[in-house]
């Protein structure tokens, strides 16, 4: 067989297994060594719920697709080139993200009567799943990999672990890519613990290569050529790595230490982990008793001064609701991280959604607004930490920053900023000035507060949630509570005079305008781009601002005839905007299954539009 | 440093409590108390931060002249704590009810006894719910007659002494509304104590429990129906200065002196700081008529603070860490340069 070299703008690889079969692992070393060698990049982890969930079982499978290209990459990508099914149960549940040209490499070892039965097959699993006309690579990948073993002294379970090296060795052959890097990985992370572990793990990821180089069955292999990405240091990064980040920035740019009171809950716990790390940069952490506690120990750390926030999923914040309200009678800062996560209740708790949007802007009792950002890539999560912080410090009042299980666990390279570039965060302490201390006497300007912190001399003062005047005496009087009602929601629809306006992608007017916010952004980004490519008449506007919207939001929308919003719920951002600028009509573009959109879905959905 | 009387601690709030309500007596054991704590451990008055939860007794950081925070039902102690752990240099005091520790709030007050975070909590303890007009509480006794129990509660009751040190707790003080000299000592200690102090304190409620704790604080038998304890002192009481505590095999008994041979010698002496939270569990526990119920600094033992451990791991990261700014740490890990 002629065996051809092929060069390819993208390409995007699945790696799907049991959830003990090192799946996530291999296919974050397969996304860090593409960045590495320079391609754009961007990685979808899909993952059950369970930690080991029943062997070979159809829910115990475990994804992780990552998209590489030489161009702009901004999203993981609707359909693979190359699925990678060590089991039945993931051949079976995977098949359906093939594309017609899509290669699928499997591990002939597992597909045994058990491992069959299990996933529900009966003879031919390829004749089952209509999949003939893709190129199928058999391999008996555990046969392989005990033998490449077997003078290693490992026992068996050892030996099995190292499976997906063989795998990843094979793609690193379909897809050229050096082994260098794998290596390095390899020796960083046994090197000191388990040494034993690293000349195993190399050799079957050498030998899982050049199996793939000897066997006729691999057609051809492909090249995808570094992008052109701008100068400068790059990382790769994950959404709630970022979300960390941002805040250790905001409190660097703010002289405020950190605190962070969290509960562990799926998908956001990585936020916790990673600032339980950093130590040194004076982040106090603290894993609560309770969602409550988590909430309730950041707004003691505002009160007495830090830069304080905590870190939760959807469930977590309906725990945290009533004490949100307290935040906002005390006119704290506080920021409040959702990664979203597929509900109610506890639903599906590693799939992603944007079902929190309602619980963000209106789940609390009484009169009782707060801003609400999204953030709308992984790497954007540090941009959306830092400025939440930011308008939390500098306008006194907790905001909501919506994340979610998308781009808390996806990962994309990110150009290194430079501190210096970030603006300083000047929070409104009270002064000798401010003596004797009224503490709910505001800015006539912006309506914010000043923050008095114990410890000095002179601010000594009450806070709570009961009603109080300007004076922070307590007050039931009827237009004293109207008015404090009054000022701190124009405290909060103020600050769209210091966000950014909105922007939009393609002609400021004409047929059809996109809209989005949140997670989509990739996803939207990819399909406008496609139609405006194909000669549509379509623009795109993304929110990351959400309460309030940015001031020129109208403005944008009186351009065009139709307004189309996409969004993984059942229209709740939609329904915001009808209610706040009714005049006017809004599509609806609406997905609910724990998944993000794919392109060609959101591509249909603008071609019914024309 | 300022020399400080009760006075400075007095708010220009008008206290609303009702007349003859136990919580008046502890506002003026704690305002009295302030000035002392201030003396031996020389903080000024701007270090003081007073927390309250919801409820009745929640009202006292309005009266207090201090930096005050009246928060939501339940989460004083999470408040607190949050407010100890960013800026360890204040004295934290909390003001807390039985409903409010003990139910809403009970797995954080649970939780601050296990870290060992250096807080007072005043616990009011008069065994009713008052701000929300007399339902039982979980101090309430088993078969108490309140609005939400016409029949009798049939739900056991909390003794907090014995949830504190069942949560290892290193301090734990009980005091009695009208005891103001003996409240305002137990603060004091409570205030030089290192890590999470609870105060319980026997507080009555004139209008829903009035009587609360009237079968020992009533001034005829108050004396033969409590003991004060004392660190280094006999466990020694009654109006006549008779009765003692001894142990008999695993079990505390009550002995007179002068009777079958039994002399002071004979009677245990109080070990407030003794790591043997056995001892201090079953004083905790002691119950009116079987016992005296025990008042005083009860355990007062010295452990690492939650508070003092934070602090000294970010200074022992700090300093084996090669990440001091932020810009360390984007450029840490695999980072890679396109040219």
């Amino acid at each position: 067989m002629q065996h051809k070299v092929i060069d390819t703008k993208d390409v995007v690889i699945r790696f799907a297994g049991d959830s003990g079969d090192g799946m996530q692992l291999t296919g974050s070393l397969f996304a860090d060594m593409s960045a590495i060698y320079g391609n754009e990049l961007s990685t979808f982890p899909d993952y059950p719920a369970e930690i080991r969930a029943p062997h070979g079982t159809l829910s115990g499978v475990s994804g992780f697709q990552v998209h590489i290209g030489s161009g702009h990459v901004t999203t993981p990508g609707d359909l693979c080139d190359l699925l990678v099914a060590m089991n039945p149960a993931a051949l079976k549940t995977n098949a359906k993200w093939l594309k017609r040209t899509a290669m699928v490499l499997i591990d002939q070892d597992t597909f045994d009567e058990e491992g069959m039965k299990k996933a529900g097959f009966k003879e031919d699993p390829v004749a089952e799943l209509h999949i003939e006309d893709r190129t199928i690579v058999v391999a008996p990948i555990t046969t392989l990999t005990e033998e490449s073993l077997k003078d290693s002294g490992l026992d068996i379970k050892a030996i099995h672990k190292c499976k997906n090296m063989f795998t990843l060795g094979m793609a690193c052959f379909i897809y050229s890519r050096p082994l260098e890097y794998i290596y390095t990985y390899l020796e960083k992370k046994f090197g000191r613990k388990h040494p034993e572990m690293v000349a195993p793990n190399k050799k079957v990821l050498n030998d899982g290569y050049n199996y793939a180089a000897n066997i006729q069955a691999i057609p051809d292999t492909y090249v995808v050529e570094p992008a052109h990405l701008p100068k400068g240091l790059y990382r790769n990064i994950t959404g709630n790595q970022a979300t960390a980040w941002g805040f250790l920035a905001a409190s660097e740019k703010s002289g405020r230490p950190l605190f962070c009171g969290s509960y562990p809950i799926t998908p956001a716990t990585a936020i916790l982990e990673e600032l339980a790390i950093h130590k040194s940069l004076g982040v106090k952490t603290l894993q609560a008793e309770d969602e409550i506690a988590g909430i309730c120990t950041a707004i003691g750390a505002a009160y007495a001064g830090d830069l304080a926030i905590t870190t939760t999923s959807g469930p977590g914040l309906s725990l945290k609701s009533e004490a949100l309200g307290l935040a906002v009678m005390t006119e704290l800062p506080l920021v409040v991280v959702d990664v979203q996560r597929a509900g109610p209740s506890t639903g599906i708790p590693t799939k992603t959604e944007q079902t929190d949007l309602d619980q963000a802007l209106y789940g609390r009792n009484g009169e009782c607004p707060i801003a609400v950002i999204a953030a709308h890539s992984p790497a954007h999560c540090f941009d959306t930490a830092f400025n939440a912080a930011r308008l939390a410090l500098e306008h006194m009042m907790p905001v909501i920053m919506l994340s979610e299980g998308f781009l808390g666990n996806g990962s994309e390279p990110w150009r290194i900023p430079s501190m210096k570039d970030y603006p300083e965060i000047r929070p409104p302490f009270a002064d000798e000035g401010d003596i004797p201390f009224k503490p709910f006497r505001r800015d006539p300007v912006t309506m914010v507060r000043k923050w008095g912190l114990p410890g000095i001399k002179g601010f000594e003062h009450r806070v709570g949630g009961l009603e109080k005047n300007h004076d922070g005496v307590l007050s039931s009087e009827p237009l004293n509570h109207e008015m404090m009602v009054h000022e701190r929601a124009e405290k909060v629809a103020r600050l769209a005079d210091v966000i950014p306006p909105l922007e939009v992608m393609g002609a400021g007017s004409g047929k059809l305008l996109v809209v989005g916010w949140g997670g989509t952004y990739g996803h939207l980004y990819t399909a406008v781009a496609q139609e405006q490519a194909a000669g549509r008449d379509v623009s795109y506007a993304h929110f990351d601002y959400i309460n309030p919207l940015p001031k020129n939001t109208a403005e944008v929308f009186a351009g065009f005839e139709k307004i189309l919003v996409c969004e993984l719920n059942n229209g709740q951002f939609a329904n915001y905007l009808r209610g706040l600028l009714p005049q006017f009509s809004y599509l609806q573009y609406n997905k609910v299954q724990g998944q993000p959109f794919l392109v060609h879905e959101l591509a249909a959905a603008i071609d019914k539009e024309f | 440093m300022e020399k400080y009387t009760f006075k400075d601690f007095k708010s220009d709030q008008e206290v609303r409590w009702c007349p003859g309500c136990g919580d008046h007596a502890v506002l003026a054991a704690l305002q009295r108390a302030m000035p002392r704590v201030s003396e031996i451990l020389g903080y000024d008055k701007e270090r003081y931060v007073v927390v309250s939860g919801i409820g009745c007794s929640s009202r006292l950081p309005y009266y207090m002249d201090t930096y005050g925070f009246h928060s939501i039902h339940g989460r004083a102690t999470a408040v607190s704590t949050g407010i100890k752990v960013a800026n360890p240099e204040l004295s934290v005091w909390q003001a807390c009810g039985d409903g409010d520790a003990l139910a809403i709030g009970g797995n954080h007050f649970i939780h601050a006894i296990r870290r060992n975070i250096d807080i007072n909590i005043i616990l009011f303890n008069n065994r009713i719910y008052g701000l929300t007009k007399g339902q039982y509480s979980p101090t309430s006794k088993f078969g108490a007659i309140t609005k939400t129990s016409p029949y009798g509660t049939v739900e056991h009751p909390f003794n907090p002494g014995s949830l504190v040190l069942g949560a290892k707790g290193t301090f734990f003080a009980r005091g009695l509304d009208s005891e103001l000299k003996l409240n305002e000592d137990i603060m004091v200690a409570a205030a030089v104590h290192n890590g999470t102090s609870v105060i319980e304190m026997l507080t009555n409620c004139v209008i829903f429990n009035n009587g609360a704790h009237a079968e020992i604080s009533d001034r005829e038998y108050r004396a033969d129906r409590t003991i004060v304890l004392r660190h280094g002192e006999k466990m020694i009481f009654g109006r006549n200065r008779d009765k003692g505590l001894v142990l008999d095999g695993l079990r505390l008994k009550v002995v007179t002196i002068g009777e079958k041979g039994i002399t002071e010698d004979d009677v245990l002496t109080h070990d407030a700081h003794s790591d043997n939270i056995g001892i201090h569990m079953m004083l905790a526990d002691m119950k009116y008529p079987e016992y005296p119920v025990a008042l005083g600094v009860i355990r007062d033992v010295n452990d690492v603070t939650y508070d003092a451990a934070v602090r000294m791991q970010v200074e022992q990261v700090t300093a084996k860490s090669r990440i001091h700014c932020v810009d360390d740490l984007l450029r840490s890990g695999t980072v890679w340069e396109v040219k």
